[in-house]
Order: structure tokens, then C-alpha cells, then sequence
């Protein structure tokens, strides 16, 4: 009991001294351009108003799915960077689906849903064909298909979306096809997004996956030795590819929740970053499904809450990214110290042990 | 000793023959395609000198890359340390002109570096996962800083800042006049010839000459001193360094704070000379393609150089014209028909096919079209890097220990 307590309180050292760490460091930003840290954190820790909830909630959800995205792949020991890509092309292609109706009412959203998942999945697969097949990096390969990604939708939005004004989206949804929401407070404080549940299921079947599942065990098998995995009968090159399309099929999710609820088209109101944040989130909660969720709603609270800035005070709403940034890099850092420290204390301990044995037998 | 310098002098002979023949020819190719096309537009002098400003912040982004990864760290925060260059140099040169904003692009970069530094080398965190934070940081630092600094001051705004001075611009005066007036008459190869030393000795920025002077300099520093020997020992073998008593730690941190500072200044170009001033997302993944333009050279200066070029060149193809575009595609087409062709003489009949079969496509698209959207000429760079790596990846070669962590006394 003593131990477990003992394991707990360290795996919650990290973060905490992360968090720590990057409120620091936003302070000293803030004071050094001359504006008051005071203020900042006065007005980032007041109790947010309902609508501000209402988005923090919604951001959350796709955040956190993002986050489940990636930790798929870094639980392979796969570095998906290409998230990014994978839910532009995805959102893309299930707003242009949906967009062209050619089914009716809730039909055309899970069929949507399914052209997401697939368009993501395929994404990502060329990245992991190319690692399993020719030896190539998915780092260095999904960084360019993100690049790809980004301007081939272009190409199609300018070339067959709808333009309007200044601005070219995709057909918007039939009417029968938004789901709108939940508004937990009054209707103009908006809605908590139907497809937020996605963020629910997917966080749910990561968990059931990885510890209910002979694929979920051969996953974390092949990211924690290759050669144990191969020699335990798992084809680590199928794995390399499945365990890739997954992770792109779960970031082809990312957006939905948003088009669904309240953008009815891919467009200007596209949300871009999220699969950044995502990595970032899954590398705050440890690739852990209750951990990711900590961590989505710290990025989603910041992200949000930024917005009050530009009323009270003279500091400029991105000073989160730079919190977010530095909450990642302090987090990776002091885990990494603490797993040191921790294998230190446990060489301490079985020697301290062993000493003890010998000393009684001699 | 004397058969020592006889070798030598063979293999020197036998690379600049081979680097002069491939030269020749790719002048001979462009040549013909010009002619043929009728685009003058594809190798004039403006085109060259747009290209040569695309190409420098590439290229700077690309030696940074050369850097890190000798030393065996892998720097894929190149572009958060760029952005920050962007900001750094816009500061500095409001206050302390042009000269002074290099330095300190140079100097947020290489703040960016040591970011990188402390978490890579010292606490041995994946190189990854540091590189992905820096860029967050790196992004996030360099809008914030704008919005906070810049409103205040003249010709800026939250996410810009205009007017800044230039380095100084530097024209060789007969050079330059002869130059123009061969590529002028535009002969088959010796006026194409003649745009490139125009383009080279008219107005050109000293910036981009001090950027082509770093990869002689890196070159020479990494591959002709002891200093570039040892750092490149920790890329490939860092426990065989440690016992020769080569100390790991301060080489890479060397290496990781020269690749930040390669990074900003690049960033620095890309406000004081590619265009006349700094806005937030400047940098549009330039620190990624250099990244790509390294791996395409084969971690190579010489070969990271053609990589920068390349896709310089494309970048800069894509403001001008798409006539000029579309004639590129003759050009992709006939040399990858004459990679096939090598390939065959060499054997390599499988190779030869794929390529020669890729060569027709592109011939396809080229006789069947007029003109190629806009959105295919941006893509180029990466496609390209795509398929190198697939073709090539068995022949590319990195530092053995790259992106691997080490740890002081693990060689026991």
C-alpha cells in the first residue's frame, strides 16, 4: 500500500512540477514586455462565464481525441506528427460527403463519420506502408503529408467548393443533417456539441483496446521491445501499418464534433492546430486515457479562457501558446528525471536488500 | 606518401569530372527545354535571382539540420527556431540596423537551440518530442512577443512589422552589364549560363552571400578539422568518442546552439530580405523543408545544397508565371527518363522501369495540359522528398547514432 501510494505520488511529481514550471515562465514573459503578471493570472483563474464553459467543454472533446490519435501511434513506439494532415484531409472529405446528401438525417452522419475514419486511416497508411515496406521514417513522411494534405485541400476547395464573398467552403449540410446539441445554460450561451461523445467512445474503446485485447497487448508489445514481440509471434511490420491507419482513422474524428454542432461546412470555420495540441496533450497525460483527459481540459481551459484577456488586461491571448509549449517541454523533462531518480531509488533499494540476505546467511 | 596523393588527387579528379559532367549536362537539359518551350522565363535572370532568395532560407534551415544531426541529435524544432529568428531579426534591426538583426536572429535561434540542448543532451528526452515543443514555444513566443512589442512601434502592427532596413545589396560593374547582354541574345546554354552569373554579381544580397559562404564553411569545419571530426564522432559512435576522450556532452551542445543559430538566421532572411519586413507565420514550414532538403542531399553539404535549390527554385517558379511551370514539367520528364536510362546501363532493370514508367506520366501530363494549378508547384518539394526517401532510402546514409540518446558513462 505504502509502495503504491509511494508510485502515485511520483507519477503525479511530473506534472506538477511542469505546471509549475510554465506558470513560472509565463510570468517572467509577462513582466518582462512590461505588462502585470498579476492581472493575467487574476483573469485567467476567475470562474468562466456559461458560454466560455460551453466552448471549453466542446474544445475538450476534440482535443482530447486528437490526443487518443497520437498516443495510439507513441504506444507503438510510432511518432504520428501527421494528425495535422490526417483530419484536414478527413474533415474535408466527410464535410463534402455530407455536404452532397446523398443520404438523409442521422444516415449521412454516421456515414460521414465512416468517410472520415477511412480517409484518415488511408492518410496515415502511405506514412505506415512506407516505414513497414521501405524503411522510411514516419516522422520525416507525415510531415511532408501534412504539408500535401494542406495544400491539396486547397486545391480542391478553390477549385470545386462554394464561394462566397471573399471565402470558398464546401456545400453546407442539408438541414436534416446537424445535430446541434445540449445547452446546459441558456440558449444563447450555445451547445455543448452531440458528437462531444465521440471524445467518450474513443476514450473508452483506447482503454478496452489496450487492456481488454490481444491486438491492444501486441500493440504495447512492439512499442515497448521489437524483437520481444517478433519473438513472441507478432509481425511487426503489420502492426507498424494497422496500428498507423488506426491512429489516423481516430484523427479523422478530430473535427466532426465541430461540424456537426456548428460549423455545417468546411470552410473558414475550420479549427487548425488541434492535432498539435493533440500530440502535446498525449505526451502531459502519459499516452494514459484519464491522464489525456486532465490534459485536454488544461489546453482547452487555457485556449478558452485566453479569450478574456483582450477585455481586462493588456496581454495578448496567445501568451498560452507559449504556456502550453512550455507546460509539454517541462513535463517530457521531468519525467524523464524522475524515471532516473526512480530507477535509482530501486538499485538503492534491491541493494540495500541483497546486502541484508548475504549478511544474514553468512 | 606518394601513392597516398596520387589516390587522392584521383578521387578529386574523378568527383569534380563527375559533378562537372552532371553540371554540363543539367545546363544543356534546362537549355534545350527553354528553347523547345519557348519560355525564356525558365532560367532569366529575374527567375534565378527570385530563386536564389527562396533558396537561402532553405538552405540556412538545411545547414542547421547538417549541424544537429552530425553531432547525432535530430533538430525537427529547425522551424520554431526559425520563427523565432523572424522576431529577433525584426527587433533587432528596428533598433541596431540590419547587421545587428542577424546577430540576433542568430541569437534567438540559438536560444531555440538550447531549449533543445538541455532536454535532448543533458535530460536525454526524445529528440521528437523536444523538437515538436520548441515549435509550440517557438510559434507561440514570436506571436506573443509581436503582439506585444510591435504595436508601439513605426510601420508595425500586432502581426507585423514593415520598413525594416536590408543588408546592403552588392553589384560587380562590368561582370554584371556583360552578363546582361549574353543572356539577352538568349543562345542555347552559354546565355543560360550567363542569367546565373548576372543574377549572382546584380544586386545581390550580401545576406544570401554570407548564407552559400556558411555551407563552404560548414563543410570545410565539419569534414577538414579535428574539431569537425570529433563533433561528427558523436554522431555516428558516441561511446567510441567518450573513450577517446572526446567530450560527448559539450559537442553536441555545440552542435544543437550553431543549428539554432543557422535556423534564426534563416528566419532573419526570410524578414530582411525575402520580403521587406516581419509577420507572424512568415515562415510557412521552411524549417521543415530544409529538413527535407538535408535528407535529400544525404546529409551531405554538398547535396543539401542541391536539395535547397531545387526546391528554391520550384518556390520560386510558382510566383511567376505557370507557362513557366508547365515547361518544368518536360524537365522533370527528361530527367527522370535519363535516371532511367543510367539505371538501365547499371543493370538495375526493375529501378530502371519504375522510374522510366514515373518519366512517362510526367511526359503525359506535359503533352496533354497547358498549365498546372498553382497548388501542384507547392507541393513539389515534399512530393519529391516523399519519393527520394521511398526510391532511395537503402542508399541514403545517416549519422549511425542519429536521433539516438546517449547518455555520459554508458560506454562504461
Amino acid at each position: 500500500m505504502n509502495g503504491r501510494l509511494k508510485s502515485v505520488g511520483l507519477a503525479l511529481l511530473a506534472p506538477a512540477i511542469a505546471i509549475v514550471l510554465s506558470i513560472l515562465v509565463t510570468t517572467l514573459v509577462i513582466a518582462a514586455v512590461g505588462s502585470s503578471p498579476g492581472e493575467f493570472w487574476s483573469t485567467m483563474f476567475e470562474v468562466p462565464k456559461p458560454r466560455l464553459r460551453v466552448d471549453i467543454v466542446n474544445q475538450t472533446a476534440m482535443i482530447y481525441i486528437a490526443a487518443v490519435a497520437a498516443a495510439i501511434g507513441f504506444r507503438m513506439g510510432l511518432f504520428n506528427i501527421g494528425l495535422e494532415g490526417q483530419y484536414t484531409i478527413a474533415s474535408f472529405s466527410a464535410a463534402t460527403f455530407a455536404g452532397a446528401a446523398y443520404l438523409g438525417g442521422f444516415a449521412n452522419v454516421a456515414a460521414s463519420l465512416v468517410v472520415a475514419m477511412v480517409v484518415g486511416a488511408a492518410w496515415a497508411g502511405i506514412a505506415g506502408v512506407l516505414r513497414a515496406t521501405r524503411g522510411v521514417s514516419e516522422v520525416i513522411s507525415t510531415i511532408m503529408l501534412n504539408a500535401i494534405a494542406v495544400t491539396l485541400v486547397g486545391y480542391f476547395l478553390n477549385n470545386y467548393g462554394v464561394k462566397e464573398g471573399n471565402s470558398v467552403h464546401t456545400k453546407n449540410l442539408p438541414s436534416g443533417t446537424t445535430l446541434g446539441g445540449w445547452s446546459p445554460f441558456e440558449d444563447r450561451d450555445g451547445d455543448i456539441w452531440a458528437l462531444a461523445i465521440v471524445a467518450v467512445l474513443v476514450g473508452v474503446g483506447f482503454w478496452a483496446l489496450l487492456n481488454k485485447t490481444r491486438f491492444g497487448f501486441d500493440l504495447r508489445a512492439s512499442g515497448q521491445s521489437e524483437s520481444a514481440a517478433l519473438a513472441s509471434g507478432i509481425n511487426p511490420k503489420r502492426m507498424i501499418v494497422i496500428s498507423m491507419m488506426l491512429s489516423g482513422a481516430v484523427a479523422g474524428l478530430i473535427w466532426m464534433p465541430a461540424l456537426f454542432g456548428g460549423a455545417r461546412n468546411y470552410g473558414t470555420s475550420f479549427q487548425v492546430g488541434l492535432g498539435f495540441l493533440g500530440i502535446a496533450v498525449a505526451l502531459l497525460g502519459r499516452n494514459r486515457p484519464i491522464g489525456m483527459l486532465f490534459g485536454a481540459l488544461l489546453f482547452a481551459f487555457l485556449s478558452v479562457k485566453s479569450n478574456d484577456l483582450t477585455f481586462g488586461t493588456d496581454v495578448s491571448p496567445s501568451i498560452v501558446q507559449i504556456t502550453q509549449g512550455v507546460a509539454v517541454l517541462a513535463v517530457v523533462v521531468t519525467y524523464e528525471v524522475v524515471r532516473r531518480w526512480r530507477t535509482r531509488l530501486e538499485q538503492r533499494a534491491v541493494s540495500r536488500e541483497l546486502t541484508a540476505t548475504t549478511g544474514a546467511t553468512a | 606518401m606518394s601513392a597516398a596523393t596520387a589516390q587522392r588527387s584521383t578521387i578529386v579528379e574523378r568527383l569534380t569530372k563527375s559533378w562537372l559532367y552532371i553540371g554540363l549536362i543539367g545546363i544543356g537539359v534546362v537549355s534545350f527545354v527553354r528553347i523547345i518551350t519557348d519560355t525564356d522565363d525558365l532560367t532569366g535572370a529575374g527567375t534565378i535571382r527570385a530563386a536564389i532568395i527562396a533558396t537561402c532560407p532553405i538552405l540556412a534551415a538545411a545547414l542547421g539540420g547538417l549541424w544537429a544531426e552530425r553531432a547525432g541529435v535530430v533538430n525537427i524544432g529547425l522551424e520554431g527556431q526559425m520563427i523565432l529568428g523572424t522576431w529577433g531579426a525584426a527587433f533587432f534591426t528596428y533598433h541596431y540596423g540590419p547587421w545587428v538583426g542577424i546577430l540576433g536572429a542568430a541569437l534567438l535561434g540559438l536560444v531555440g537551440g538550447l531549449l533543445h540542448a538541455i532536454a535532448t543532451v543533458t535530460f536525454g528526452v526524445d529528440h521528437i518530442v523536444s523538437g515538436v515543443a520548441i515549435n509550440l514555444i517557438g510559434a507561440g513566443a514570436a506571436t506573443y512577443l509581436a503582439e506585444a512589442v510591435f504595436p508601439e512601434y513605426e510601420g508595425g502592427g500586432p502581426r507585423q512589422l514593415n520598413g525594416l532596413e536590408a543588408p546592403a545589396q552588392v553589384t560587380i560593374p562590368g561582370v554584371s552589364d556583360l552578363a546582361n547582354t549574353i543572356s539577352d541574345q538568349h543562345w542555347f546554354f552559354v546565355s543560360d549560363v550567363a542569367s546565373v552569373i548576372q543574377a549572382l554579381t546584380t544586386n545581390i544580397s550580401t545576406l544570401s552571400l554570407l548564407i552559400f559562404a556558411l555551407v563552404i564553411i560548414s563543410a570545410l569545419v565539419l569534414w577538414r578539422t579535428s574539431f569537425g571530426l570529433r563533433l561528427r564522432s558523436c554522431g555516428e559512435n558516441p561511446q567510441a568518442a567518450e573513450t577517446l576522450g572526446v567530450n560527448v556532452y559539450l559537442y553536441k551542445y555545440v552542435a544543437v546552439l550553431i543549428s539554432g543559430a543557422l535556423a534564426g538566421i534563416g528566419g532573419g532572411f526570410l524578414a530582411l530580405v525575402a520580403s521587406s519586413g516581419f509577420s507572424t507565420g512568415q515562415t510557412g514550414g521552411r524549417g521543415y523543408i530544409g529538413l527535407a532538403a538535408m535528407i535529400f542531399g544525404n546529409w551531405r553539404p554538398g547535396g543539401l545544397l542541391a536539395g535547397a535549390l531545387t526546391f528554391g527554385y520550384t518556390d520560386s517558379l510558382r510566383l511567376r508565371d505557370t507557362q513557366s511551370v508547365h515547361s518544368l514539367l518536360l524537365l522533370v520528364a527528361i530527367g527522370l527518363l535519363m535516371f532511367a536510362a543510367w539505371r538501365a546501363c547499371r543493370k538495375q532493370v526493375k529501378g530502371a522501369l519504375v522510374v522510366a514508367a514515373a518519366g512517362a506520366l510526367v511526359m503525359a501530363w506535359f503533352l496533354l495540359t497547358d498549365s498546372v494549378p498553382r497548388e501542384f508547384t507547392v507541393m513539389t518539394p515534399y512530393v519529391t522528398t516523399m519519393f527520394v526517401l521511398a526510391l532511395g532510402s537503402q542508399r541514403l546514409r545517416m549519422p549511425a547514432a542519429d536521433g539516438k540518446s546517449y547518455r555520459r558513462g554508458s560506454a562504461g
